[in-house]
């Protein structure tokens, strides 16, 4: 009867495991390139952990992994598969720069920050609108379409950077830079009272408005009616039509949510450290959010984890350029490839065994719980 | 080819075969010997074994014990590619089609008669034109499946087993999606495949089919083989009895009903499936308050679907229902969460897949359906604590165990699970109560609590529709019984019926067709 | 016109097709046998990187060739493994092989050849070089003839002709064999090959193997045809433009190719027209043209014109016993 894991070793352990391995592999790379993987992995976590500046990067990274780990995490829990965080972040930051191009003369920061975090939230989630709305009324598959809408996505962006945003005569495709009342403050003072600078470290306060919203996505999940019937939906939709709960307006509103917090990533390297758009802002942040909500088992405070963790080797990969130039910032999209393969394609691979391990060493807990039912 | 022994031997002799999935022993120690050229009925309730002892036979599970003879000689059948080669054939209840494939693709996939399909095709065709001509099998062979009628599409899975030169042919269920025309016809083509020598076995759970057409009778009853007879010399009275069991009837004490108000009226509800297959023709009842209404039949004559169409889950043909008196909005606004407001509550037929939601906490099922109502949710959040305090009442109201709110429904066993949905769906004071097979898979302690409670609801003046395959629980539990087959209400009987009148109406044999039988 | 409907444009949409329809070819096996295949675009890279290391390596660019197609397999058989024994996500298997293959193609080209990835440039004997038709020079001046065998058919590199040729092969394979038959039931009724005795696995696995055949092809053209090596980065999505060629072709064998000429032919259009100006257009917005496969393929997702009914049982693993 027993087929499953105790909770702990649901969410903690069978995910470090599957960590491990994808490590282990991601150490095996490290060795046919040449270089010393324990090595490798001291440069990586002293470049990421090992100084203020190094921790306030890991820290800006982190903040794009949890926004967008969130947005995929959220869409999980409806049954969802949203490939598409990449596109809609691309097109929150429209949303973003709405707000800063157009009031950074007129208005003071703490004015601005909040229209653009709805201006971002809301292109974000108008962006996931179109395929949701076709998953849920036509069926049409949400991954392709997601995928899709990533690309039609950058086109868009190119094009507006391009035609519309370029301030005349500038050649590079990005919107001009905007003034200081259109940037999110930095981190500094933070980091003074710790005694250590930010160095030029682009931390900024949307990494307290990423922690805020994975504390609403757990609220939204696990406390509210919506989250009930988004998690009811996902899980057993037979049973969500029993209770009355229309899933096409579930699937549309999760969609909207997810797209929203997708969007808002754009916040953290366009107002918190470019002062403009860029192409390729992102840097794929939308598709370490499938590796980031993975790991972290689609509940915010693993995404949290498994977002700094990230944040760590994008950071930490960064330094280990410098010390060893057989080793590119490459090796942190194959180790999120790997975690991804391990930790979602293959997270079946060991759980037999394991629940096998438990059920042998486990009888006596098991026991009793038969007797009580 | 065959020696003078193996003629003697009967097509398939099966002795001691056991198989279980985890706890549920599907199979115990069945013996069964089917004899060559003859059609062998299979008869039992749903969930008796009929199709995992085929499925056995056909290789597609593997029997825990037990030996298998074919012809006279012991064989395994480690896979259904040994069963072909056996020589069985089976027609599953589910067709195992391709849906966008011809009729000729249908039949050669898996014989396909060499790398390259020229070759094989030429021959197919020639052999298909003789087996469609010898048994009267016809069907165009280049038509999609698609495109078929349910009955033409059997014939193909018919023919997909002559083809594979199947000697035994075993049919599950095959009659249930087919119109009694469709059916005869189907039973003329069995009479034809016997005299040409093939052995049939058909699985089915209606009567009047294996008296038409069967020469010998199995009956299966809760994983065992109970009887064989010659269908000759037995009846419908004594297979309906040998199916039904001489099981313990749990009476429940209970006082005269005195029914109220009409609080559920429905009137001329026909419903479809997705197929557009009439499901429930034209049914029209009353319930009262303070009044038990079973509903008797053998699954899948129309009582699921007239549950979920009364319940809100899926939008009838036509028809109207009343609830209260006042009209339900059938096409339009009427959906389950709106119904629950007006006090529909709904105990489902299938806990699993429709009550509960396997993964979820004890207490987040305590509110499933009634996740909107204000005792659980305020604005848009979740009042834990109350969730948390109803369900730990009802826990105790309802002994479920073990009396953990925080443990995953799929932990529970099957009795404390049907509790959950109970204790969920009975303490909201509802109007009318719809129960659906309130005791499948539930442990026999738990079974008399549950009936106790749906009197209590009766008595506290519920009107309460019950569906149920297991007739003594129709039995015991209703105040009238209304009998549904094939989609209509046949009969409706007080609460003294004897057990062998709704048998027979079970049957689909009605109050004038048994007089003819009796005669 | 002529800058719609040139030589060069009418060309350089062959060229550009070819990865694509391979690659879409690749994914009409695994879809129709029912393994969704999000993993071309990664299968495609990994084999070009291969390529161009092989074909620098032993100087031929039939060693490349083998090379490309031998990585792409093995991926291919990591999906397999993945998405039919481990009965895994085939969506996340495909993401997973993408970001792997971009990751370590990268980190091997880097510590073999030393060029930040790249792989060196390609020379001579390296390259599938163009195929000159027979008679192509005396037929050029023809009218109408000439410009379609000399100006069109002639001229490409040898993947090229076999890519086109893939597509009646596919479709004889696909309806005319065996395999082809029971490929189709896997991706449709897996229960019906079951019952039939033939094992839903082995059949899955290979056309995983047929699969990964073809996008090693696309992968090879890509490196040693169309370019002179390998780039970081060089498939840009062709992977995801096969898919959507496919979804677009509603998974059969001819329409793939028109779904990957015209995807190829916007392709090669909005490379021509970069920086052109047009009367009454004005500047033509490249980068629209370059999304329009994209846009076409949600349209006809959503049913706006016919609908796109992928095979029945695709992403779903085969579980006999319940």
């Amino acid at each position: 009867m027993k087929n499953e894991l105790p909770k702990w070793a649901d969410y903690i352990l069978l995910p470090v495991i599957n960590l491990t391995v994808a490590f282990i592999v991601a150490g095996m790379v490290v060795l046919m390139v040449g270089e010393n993987p324990l090595e490798a992995a001291y440069i990586l976590v002293r470049g990421a952990f090992g100084y203020g500046g190094g921790i306030a990067y890991t820290m800006y990274y982190a903040t794009n992994f949890i926004f967008t780990g969130l947005s995929v995490a959220v869409a999980f829990h409806c049954g969802l598969f949203n490939i598409g965080s990449e596109g809609q972040a691309i097109i929150g930051a429209l949303g973003v720069a709405l707000a800063a191009l157009t009031l950074d003369h007129l208005m003071p920061w703490w004015v601005i920050f909040p229209l653009a975090i709805v201006g971002s939230a809301l292109f974000g989630a108008a962006w996931a609108l179109i395929p949701a709305w076709l998953q849920a009324k036509r069926g049409s598959h949400i991954v392709i379409t997601t995928i899709m809408f990533n690309f039609i996505a950058s086109s868009v962006m190119v094009y507006a950077l391009v035609e519309v945003l370029k301030p005349a005569g500038s050649m590079a495709p990005q919107t001009r830079t905007f003034e200081q009342a259109g940037q999110i403050p930095k981190l500094d003072w933070l980091f003074e009272v710790f005694g250590s600078g930010l160095q030029g470290a682009p931390l900024n306060l949307s990494f307290f408005l990423a922690l805020i919203m994975a504390f609403l996505v757990w609220v939204l999940i696990w406390r509210t009616r919506f989250g009930y019937e988004l998690r009811t939906t996902g899980t057993n939709p037979t049973a969500a039509v029993y209770a009355g709960i229309p899933p096409v307006r579930t699937i549309v509103i999760t969609m909207l949510i997810s797209g929203g917090l997708a969007g808002m990533m754009a916040l953290n390297p366009v107002m918190g450290d470019q002062a403009r758009i860029e192409l390729d802002f992102t840097a794929g942040a939308g598709f370490v959010g499938i590796a980031v909500a993975l790991m972290g088992r689609s509940h915010p405070l693993g995404i949290i984890f498994a977002a700094i963790l990230f944040g760590m080797l994008y950071q930490g990969g960064a330094e280990l350029s410098f010390d060893m130039p057989n080793i590119s910032r490459d090796m942190i999209i194959a180790i999120q490839g790997l975690v991804i393969l391990f930790a979602g394609a293959l997270e079946h691979m060991f759980r037999p065994s394991l629940i096998r391990l438990f059920s042998r060493f486990g009888r006596s807990s098991d026991a009793s719980l038969a007797e009580a039912a | 080819m065959a020696d003078q022994s193996s003629k003697m031997a009967p097509a398939i002799e099966l002795s001691g075969i056991s198989k279980s999935f985890g706890p549920v022993q599907a199979n115990k120690d069945i013996d069964l010997v089917v004899e060559k050229g003859t059609i062998h009925g299979i008869i039992g309730e749903n969930g008796a074994g009929k199709s995992t002892l085929m499925s056995i036979l056909y290789g597609f599970y593997h029997a825990d014990s037990g030996t298998i003879r074919i012809n006279g000689k012991e064989i395994k059948i480690p896979d259904s590619q040994a069963a072909i080669a056996a020589g069985i054939g089976m027609v599953h209840q589910h067709f195992m089609l391709v849906q966008n494939f011809s009729v000729l693709e249908n039949v050669i996939l898996g014989a396909e008669g060499g790398a390259i399909l020229n070759q094989g095709i030429a021959l197919a065709k020639a052999e298909l034109q003789r087996l469609e001509d010898d048994y009267a099998l016809d069907v165009d062979i280049d038509a999609l499946i698609e495109d078929l009628p349910v009955g033409l599409q059997q014939r193909v899975e018919i023919l997909k087993a002559l083809f594979r030169g199947a000697d035994i042919l075993i049919l599950d269920e095959p009659t249930g999606v087919l119109t009694p025309a469709e059916a005869d016809h189907l039973f003329r083509i069995f009479e034809q495949l016997r005299d040409q020598g093939k052995t049939i076995i058909l699985i089915t759970h209606k009567l009047r089919e294996i008296m038409a057409i069967t020469d010998d009778v199995s009956v299966m009853r809760r994983g065992e083989m109970v009887a064989t007879r010659k269908t000759a010399e037995t009846n419908v009275e004594e297979l309906a009895k040998l199916m039904v069991g001489r099981s313990v009837l749990l009476r429940v004490d209970k006082k005269q009903a005195t029914p109220g108000d009409e609080k559920l009226v429905v009137k001329n509800l026909t419903v479809k499936d997705d197929r557009g297959v009439v499901m429930v023709d034209d049914v029209s009842f009353t319930i009262r308050a303070g009044e038990i209404v079973g509903i008797a039949g053998v699954a899948g004559n129309g009582q699921s679907e007239l549950m979920e169409a009364i319940s809100g889950i899926t939008k009838p043909e036509s028809g109207t229902i009343l609830l209260d008196g006042k009209p339900i909005d059938v096409n339009g606004s009427a959906d389950p969460a709106i119904l629950r407001e007006r006090g529909m509550a709904h105990v489902p037929e299938d806990r699993h897949h429709v009550g509960l939601v396997l993964p979820f906490a004890e207490k987040e099922n305590s509110i499933l359906g009634y996740q909107g109502d204000s005792a659980y949710t305020s604005g848009l959040f979740l009042q834990m604590d109350a969730i948390e305090a109803d369900a730990k009442e009802k826990i105790d109201q309802y002994d479920i165990r073990p009396p953990d709110p925080g443990l995953k429904a799929g932990n529970f066993s099957g009795g404390n699970q049907q509790k959950i949905v109970l204790s969920r769906e009975m303490e909201r004071d509802p109007v009318v109560l719809l129960i659906g097979q309130p005791t499948r898979g539930v442990d026999v302690g738990a079974i008399e609590f549950i009936h106790r409670r749906i009197i209590e609801m009766r008595d506290s003046g519920k009107a309460v529709l019950l569906v149920s395959v297991e007739l003594d629980e129709i039995r015991s539990l209703a105040d009238r019984t209304l009998v549904m087959f094939a989609g209509k209400i046949v009969g409706e009987r007080g609460p003294d019926a004897s057990e062998g009148e709704l048998g027979l109406l079970m049957a689909g044999i009605n109050d004038s067709e048994k007089a003819g039988v009796e005669a | 016109m002529e800058l719609i409907f040139g030589l060069d444009v009418l060309n350089s949409t062959i060229r550009l097709s070819t990865p694509l329809l391979l690659a879409a070819l690749a994914g009409l096996y695994s879809e129709r046998a029912g393994i969704v295949d999000i993993g071309l675009e990664g299968k495609m890279l990994g084999a070009a990187f291969a390529a161009g290391a092989a074909a620098f390596t032993f100087n031929s660019a039939w060693a490349g060739l083998f090379a490309g197609v031998a990585v792409s397999i093995m991926l291919s058989m990591l999906h397999g493994f993945a998405s039919i024994t481990a009965r895994g996500n085939q969506i996340v298997s495909g993401v997973a092989i993408n970001f792997v293959v971009a990751g370590v193609a990268i980190l091997l080209g880097q510590k073999w050849f030393g060029l930040g990835g790249r792989t060196p440039q390609l020379h001579g004997v390296e390259r599938f070089r163009e195929i000159t038709m027979p008679g192509s020079e005396a037929l050029r001046d023809v009218p109408v003839i000439g410009w379609l065998y000399s100006g069109i058919l002639s001229g490409h590199a040898v993947l090229v002709y076999m890519a086109f040729l893939a597509v009646p092969v596919t479709w004889w394979i696909l309806y005319r064999t065996r395999f082809g038959l029971r490929l189709r039931a896997l991706g449709e009724n897996p229960a019906a090959v079951d019952t039939a005795g033939i094992s839903v696995t082995w059949g899955r696995y290979r056309a995983l193997v047929v699969c990964g055949l073809l996008c090693g092809m696309a992968g090879a053209y890509l490196a040693l045809g169309l370019s002179a090596g390998f780039v970081k980065d060089m498939t840009a999505g062709k992977g995801f433009i096969a898919l959507a060629a496919l979804i677009f072709a509603k998974w059969k064998p001819v329409n793939v190719m028109f779904a990957a000429l015209l995807f190829g032919y916007l392709e090669a259009l909005g490379i021509r027209m970069q920086g052109k100006v047009l009367p009454l257009i004005g500047e033509v917005p490249v980068t629209m043209i370059q999304a329009l496969p994209y846009v076409l393929t949600v349209v006809l997702l959503a049913g706006f014109i016919g609908k796109a009914i992928p095979p029945k049982a695709s992403g779903i693993p085969y579980v006999k016993e319940r």
